[in-house]
């Protein structure tokens, strides 16, 4: 069936059955590839996108579910947020093989958009749902405190 | 233009470079770019200065990487070694993978093209430095013959090509004209010497940071291509087990599907897209034979191995007369330790693109070892070798799991691509339950160990037996086992680090239906367990310090007493141990390099272990981009530390895994992760591994530290199931 989604700030008619999972609709229909498969059970993050501005997991969101709200994806984000923390996340080179990262932007941008001071608290509750095999937790911490500060700077 | 076909061929010539040192003849020749990337951009202005170095008129550099990189800084880290002698600017540096190329790219410590033991910095340090200084002569000797002047009067610094006399300038990217005119420089090139250092030893910036932290580095999941199905496989629920018979008039209906065929691993469900592949193949009905299955249970399995272990095994060492004074001691330690399956469980799962046109087929995958798969694919599929193009992609982690010997994953992907039919791209997609669930694991083991110690505390004797599956029998890596031994079951015991005058080591080969595989840090992340808690325990036994007792017993070891001296200096700068939480140390040299670790501990909610603090201290001989080192070291650290805490696949009855995705087999969150401080040793010795090494020591630590706290030596791991909670 037709499905019009609002996606990274345009309209876009996709025809698909109404219960496959958005994470495949953006990346098998959109060719968006910058949201990854990892887990399709909302376990590991590799998905997270941004509906009506907050991060979910879109592999178990059924796209007919997703059409009335506003879709992000990592190809899109562009604001205060996301340009500190990716600008943090390569000052201090926090990918390794970087195949989560996209997940752990997203999420880190809801981190700091509730907590643009954030504690460590704050940070485990909003990521400790975005896997990381690599184990480069230690450097994520490090850059979103880092692009808070900066943002806060500015601000200033 | 420089790149058109009669310069190509003008240029071709086979070339070679006389090693030095380590004697090595390094073909430095120029690749034929036939394994090209599809997804690269035509390189029209590429100067092809050796196999490794190209630079275009724009003036960037890009490095042909010859190992795989899945995030432990292969691209950095050769990228590095390249400018540091071609005297680049490191803003001017890429790096994109090599084609399959065995006589070009070929892992010098292997001999086929491939990744793995943490090998690739240190075979390539040489070579990469090389094929930089050579790429700098060619453009040296492109600006003597565009100014008139010798080439010897002429410098080069920071990408900028300079005579000085004459003030004349130019960058790389200004000389590729000229230079792709010009014959490759024969002569051995001269290496700069190690205090003039710019680039190695220093945390340049990764190369690949930016482009993984906005969603645009390209992996094998991303690849589209006109046409292309998305094909899932349903693999049988037990090992060994086959199929018998299958109806796919369910999966058909589905819509989206295409088509399913039976392959020798199972029955492929193609789709036009992936929903309707994973869909479909709910919808198969599929009628199992298991008479050749692995039908025991992990509970069985345990029995067997702890049966075993009563019993004579090979005999690995046999020094002294261990056995009969442990047997007749008075003052004598037994333990037995447990270790489960392990997955691996990279983030990407596996996948493939693969497009089979005649009796051609070209591949797109993370390709590990991509010599291997090439001819597996190949001997499976009755092509010839040269007619198997792989192109190497960027993947999401592997921690061994991408090298498979037979090259499983990759003949699969490629029978599935054959059966779609000529001329049909199929991505193959195993999703996370065709991992957890599709063997390859860190194999089971129980070791045994028990030794003797006189009055005075000292160890006489020390008697270790282990019961493991083989990683390299069956496959084209028996050849590395020695008299029925493999090397990847007793490693770190066969060589045990610890002085005792007495000691017998042997090992019980156990044989199971489930496949087995490296896993970070191979037999290390058992063996490390085993030695570093049980010398401990006998440390405490005798009242010894766990470090100053270490020392003593280490002997002619410098470089493992340099990282436990460091470390423990780095532990007592950090001041006294916290009210209700204590400190482990352990201490490993593993793939050539010495790591050693002290873990803070205290007991959490849950009764099982937070930690909270490591302190490191690693000797890698001369640190390359220490960056890169830090990161794989923690990495590694946590990896291991994951498992310790709670990795761990079982099979049920019938021999079914019990675990299929993250929420029951559960990964190190970043609430888990500790806060880590690496020291890095200096040294002038050579580059070696850091790939795995930061693995072994962190589990024995955090070991170490939890009986020093509670009194529990655990020996069931993971520690979920091995602590005995105080309400259980």
């Amino acid at each position: 069936m037709a499905i019009t989604l609002n996606i990274n700030g345009t309209k876009k008619s996709v025809d698909v059955p109404a219960d496959t999972p958005l994470l495949w609709v953006i990346r098998d229909e959109l060719k968006l590839t910058g949201t990854k498969f990892g887990c399709g059970m909302a376990q590991c993050g590799a998905c997270t996108v941004h509906l009506n501005g907050a991060p979910q997991r879109s592999c178990v969101m059924p796209v007919g579910a997703a059409a009335s709200m506003s879709i992000t994806t990592i190809e899109a984000v562009d604001d205060q947020y996301s340009q500190a923390l990716q600008a943090a996340w390569e000052e201090l080179d926090v990918p390794q093989c970087g195949y989560c990262q996209s997940g752990q932007i997203m999420s880190a941008i809801g981190v700091l958009k509730n907590h643009p001071n954030p504690t460590d608290q704050n940070i485990d509750n909003g990521m400790s749902g975005n896997i990381c095999r690599c184990a480069s937790y230690g450097n994520i911490r490090k850059a979103i405190l880092l692009a808070a500060s900066k943002i806060k700077t500015t601000e200033v | 233009m420089v790149n058109d076909n009669k310069t190509l061929s003008s240029l071709s010539r086979r070339r070679f470079i006389q090693g030095s040192a380590a004697g090595l003849v390094i073909g430095v020749h120029l690749p034929m770019f036939v394994g090209k990337s599809a997804f690269a951009s035509p390189a029209s202005n590429d100067l092809a200065a050796n196999a490794f170095v190209r630079v275009n008129s724009d003036n960037t550099v890009t490095v042909l990487i010859k190992h795989i990189e899945f995030g432990q800084g292969a691209y950095t880290g050769l990228a590095t070694l390249v400018a540091e002698d071609m005297e680049a600017a490191w803003s001017q540096m890429r790096a994109e993978h090599a084609p399959t190329n065995v006589d070009l790219y070929k892992n010098l410590a292997f001999g086929v093209q491939g990744t793995g033991g943490s090998t690739g910095l240190a075979n390539s340090y040489l070579q990469m430095r090389r094929a930089g200084a050579n790429a700098k002569q060619l453009l040296v000797n492109a600006a003597a013959q565009e100014w008139g002047v010798p080439a010897t009067e002429i410098s080069v610094n920071e990408g900028v090509v300079s005579h000085s006399s004459s003030a004349k300038k130019a960058t790389f990217g200004e000389l590729v004209k000229t230079a792709s005119t010009l014959e490759l420089p024969s002569e051995e090139p001269v290496l700069k010497s190690a205090d003039s250092f710019r680039l190695i030893g220093t945390d340049v910036p990764k190369i690949d940071s930016m482009e993984k932290s906005t969603g645009q580095a390209q992996y094998t999941l991303d690849i589209y291509q006109p046409n292309m199905l998305t094909a899932v496989v349903a693999h049988a629920p037990a090992f060994g087990a086959t199929v018998k018979s299958f109806d796919a008039t369910g999966a058909k209906k589905v819509a989206g599907v295409v088509d399913v065929k039976q392959i020798p691993s199972g029955i492929a469900v193609y789709g036009k897209n992936t929903h309707a592949a994973i869909k479909g193949r709910q919808a198969l009905q599929i009628d199992w034979d298991f008479s050749k299955a692995e039908t025991r249970s992990s509970e069985q399995l345990t029995k067997a191995f702890q049966a075993a272990v009563k019993q004579p095994g090979t005999e690995v060492v046999n020094r002294g007369d261990a056995k009969s004074i442990v047997a007749n001691s008075s003052n004598r330690l037994e333990v037995e330790i447990l270790f489960p399956y392990l997955a691996h469980a990279p983030m990407e799962t596996l996948d493939a693109v693969m497009v089979f046109e005649g009796d051609k087929l070209t591949a797109w995958f993370g390709s590990q070892i991509p010599t291997m798969d090439q001819g597996s694919i190949a001997g499976n599929l009755g092509l010839k070798p040269e007619n198997v193009t792989i192109h190497t992609m960027l993947a999401g982690g592997s921690f061994g799991r991408r090298t498979q010997p037979d090259a499983g994953f990759a003949v699969e992907a490629a029978q599935v691509a054959k059966a779609a039919g000529n001329g049909i791209p199929v991505k193959t997609l195993w999703t996370r339950e065709d991992d957890i669930k599709g063997g390859r694991y860190r194999p089971m083991a129980l070791h045994k160990m028990s030794a003797a110690m006189d009055q005075q505390g000292n160890i006489t004797a020390w008697q270790h037996a282990i019961a493991t599956q083989s990683i390299l029998k069956g496959t084209m890596f028996e050849s590395m086992m020695q008299n029925g031994i493999d090397p990847s079951s007793v490693e770190g015991v066969n060589d045990l680090q610890y002085e005792v005058p007495n000691l017998y080591v042997d090992l019980h080969d156990m044989e199971a239906g489930v496949p087995v595989l490296w896993w970070r840090s191979v037999g290390h992340t058992h063996t490390a367990y085993a030695v570093e808690t049980f010398i401990d325990m006998l440390l405490e036994k005798a009242e010894q310090d766990p470090v100053q007792g270490r020392l003593a017993l280490l002997g002619d070891r410098p470089r493992e007493k340099g990282v436990l001296e460091h470390v423990a200096k780095m532990e007592a700068k950090a001041g006294p141990v916290p009210e209700g939480r204590a400190r482990g140390v352990a201490v490993v040299k593993s793939f050539g390099s010495y790591v050693a670790q002290i873990a803070e501990v205290s007991v959490g909610d849950n009764q099982l272990p937070v930690v909270h603090h490591v302190w490191c201290a690693v000797d890698c001989g001369l640190a390359v981009n220490t960056n890169v080192v830090r990161a794989q070291i923690e990495g590694g650290l946590g990896y291991g530390l994951d498992a310790m805490l709670h990795g761990e696949i079982t099979l049920g009855d019938n021999g079914q895994v019990e675990q299929s995705n993250f929420h029951d087999y559960t990964a190190l969150r970043i609430n888990q992760m500790p806060n880590v401080e690496i020291d890095i040793i200096k040294s002038a010795e050579s580059p070696s591994g850091v790939g795995e090494p930061g693995t072994p020591p962190i589990a024995p630590a955090v070991s170490n530290a939890w009986r020093r706290l509670t009194g529990q030596y655990v020996q069931v791991l993971p520690f979920t199931k091995g602590i005995k909670r105080q309400n259980a």
